[in-house]
């Protein structure tokens, strides 16, 4: 093999790779009510109180907190100091593409991120409990993309 | 209640057969062995007192019907259809004239007869080697009329047992998951029924969620995680008595139990602070032991059979993958290396394979491979299916699948789907409503 066609393969190769990236650039842009996979849009999403969203979304198998999700946690943990007697119980969730018992630890993992976080802007333990249904509660019953990205949340629920 | 059924098992006659016939039973259901089930005879004073103690009109054609039912659904035997039977049931049972079995060409015969004695229910049969024109069984017992279903169970057994060289499946039940109701709000209620669909009955009411029940060794107790006021705990339940019980105290929630061989402790994962460890606990003295430690989730434990390993999947790798240990909790090593996930591993009651849930490009596989992980076979691939349990002789799997729900909501379903290990005889487990999470007793007589 001559080097003008080692230089021409490597020229191959250095052009897929460019198309390959470009792809996968386009898949994490936003498409609709998505970024990436996880869910940015509003239907599903109630509120607590005016401009306090109750849910935020997660990426396939992922726990960590988007920065959508965390601007949400930061409004979430506003309004639960100004409301100091109200307790919350944070209920996480899977999509239904994944075993019944790692989902619920799954859905365990994504309500104690969102509970971190509000504990890191001053909410106390005591009043943020945890509750896993894994992907036994969608709230979209979907067998679809955005369906699944809708039902991958973490929900904080008032408990009084 | 097992206790109260009475079992007089007597051997009738030595029997010294020579296996001329036998089934192969490695190669799946390529060639399913011909056999005449002969309908078990019965005198006309018997046929009376059945027919006014369990309202059916021919017990022993009933009887043999769940025979020929069950050996039809392992799909190593096929029962030829009794239209071109020859010999009347009676005769057949004293002595059977083997050029007319051998014309239809059934390889074995199953023979018998019913009789009501003392009030209860006496059944004799024998199995006939059709080509070497010899009896290779013949067996008889005594038990409640109201039995008369596991009669035809045990039946299957015996000879599944003498025709395979292996233990059979039949005089067993099926623990599981019913669903109804629309999927973001399922109602589940814990139910039972025989492996063969029939007797079916509800444990639980459906006024809380209830997934994974899991039968003991013992088949007296199942334990399931319950959502009782919002709180998801591992319970125990007997079956027997309907007493149900959480299993420890833990903070936090408790999640995918399974009965260690002996039946003595519960293996479990506990999750708090967003982390899943792997727990046991000892039923006995209520002694709770750490297994795993790790910040990774770690669940689905089961034990080996003889209890000195535990499989279980983790995601310490960054995904799900199914790994081995003591059952002390050293000696961790990974053994799925394939392509994509792996959840669900269940040790199989021979000890040589674990089963498992395989997800990859959007696909759902129920596939076995050997404890080290060598030796992968994917025996089914679907939309979404999981959490195979074994038949108690290792040799069937039954596990749940999922159909696709469209974007109006519409086509959803949950059914229980049996597949033998040769990845041949796949079928649908009838139930009367949805379900999934199916767990396999263990033979309930021997």
């Amino acid at each position: 093999m001559n080097l003008s066609k080692i230089l021409k393969n490597g020229f191959l190769i250095l052009v897929a790779c460019l198309v390959l990236t470009a792809c996968a650039t386009q898949q994490k842009k936003t498409t609709g009510q998505l970024q990436g996979d996880v869910y940015t849009g509003t239907d599903s999403v109630e509120y607590l109180a005016s401009g306090v969203p109750d849910r935020v979304f997660f990426a396939t198998n992922e726990t960590v907190l988007t920065t959508a999700s965390r601007e949400t946690l930061r409004k979430q943990a506003a309004w639960l100091r100004k409301n100091s007697d109200i307790t919350v119980v944070l209920e996480g969730h899977a999509d239904e593409r994944g075993t019944r018992e790692y989902n619920l630890a799954l859905g365990e993992r994504r309500a104690n991120s969102a509970k971190d976080y509000l504990m890191t802007y001053g909410i106390s333990s005591d009043r943020v409990s945890v509750l896993s249904y894994g992907k036994e509660r969608p709230v979209d019953s979907g067998s679809n993309p955005l369906a699944w990205s809708k039902n991958r949340r973490s929900v904080t629920v008032k408990a009084n | 209640m097992l206790l109260r059924y009475l079992f007089l098992l007597l051997v009738l006659l030595p029997f010294k057969a020579f296996a001329l016939i036998e089934v192969d039973i490695t190669r799946g259901n390529l060639s399913p062995l011909p056999v005449a089930i002969s309908p078990l005879s019965m005198d006309e004073d018997s046929k009376k007192n059945f027919k006014k103690i369990l309202k059916k009109e021919n017990l022993g054609s009933e009887i043999s019907a769940i025979v020929e039912n069950n050996l039809k659904q392992s799909g190593l035997f096929n029962p030829l259809n009794k239209d071109a039977f020859l010999q009347k049931p009676d005769i057949a049972n004293l002595k059977p004239r083997f050029e007319d079995w051998n014309l239809i060409k059934a390889q074995a015969l199953v023979t018998g007869k019913v009789t009501f004695v003392d009030e209860k229910l006496r059944v004799e049969f024998r199995l006939w080697d059709v080509l070497a024109g010899k009896e290779m069984m013949a067996l008889a017992f005594t038990t409640v009329p109201s039995n008369w279903r596991r009669v035809g169970h045990i039946i299957t057994d015996k000879v599944y047992e003498r025709l395979t060289g292996e233990k059979g499946y039949f005089d067993t039940r099926i623990i599981y998951v019913s669903e109804k109701g629309p999927k973001t709000n399922r109602i589940k209620k814990l139910a039972i029924m025989d492996q063969d669909g029939f007797n079916n009955k509800f444990l639980t009411l459906g006024n809380e969620l209830v997934l994974t029940p899991r039968f003991s060794p013992t088949n007296q107790m199942v334990t399931y995680l319950s959502y009782f006021r919002n709180l998801p705990r591992v319970y125990l339940l007997d079956i027997e008595t309907g007493m149900q019980e959480v299993v420890g105290d833990f903070p936090g929630m408790t999640f995918a139990p399974r009965f260690s061989p002996d039946g003595k402790k519960i293996i479990m994962s506990f999750a708090e602070n967003g982390n899943s460890d792997i727990y046991t606990m000892d039923l006995e003295n209520r002694i709770v032991e750490r297994i795993t430690d790790h910040p990774s989730i770690d669940t689905s434990p089961s034990f080996s059979p003889d209890g000195k390993q535990i499989t279980f999947n983790s995601d310490r790798s960054k995904f799900q993958q199914i790994y081995i240990m003591d059952s002390n909790g050293k000696n961790v090593k990974r053994i799925s290396f394939g392509n994509g996930l792996y959840g669900t591993p269940v040790w199989s009651p021979r000890g040589d394979l674990i089963a498992f849930t395989k997800l990859h490009k959007g696909k759902f596989y129920i596939g076995v491979m050997r404890t080290d992980g060598t030796g992968e076979r994917l025996l089914t691939e679907n939309f979404y299916q999981e959490a195979p349990s074994w038949s108690p002789n290792g040799r069937v799997l039954i596990f749940y699948r999922e159909t696709k729900t469209n974007s109006k909501g519409e086509g959803f379903s949950a059914k229980l789907w049996s597949i033998d290990l040769t990845g041949y005889n796949e079928k649908m487990v009838e139930t009367e409503t949805d379900a999934s999470d199916p767990s396999w007793s263990s033979l309930l007589s021997n």
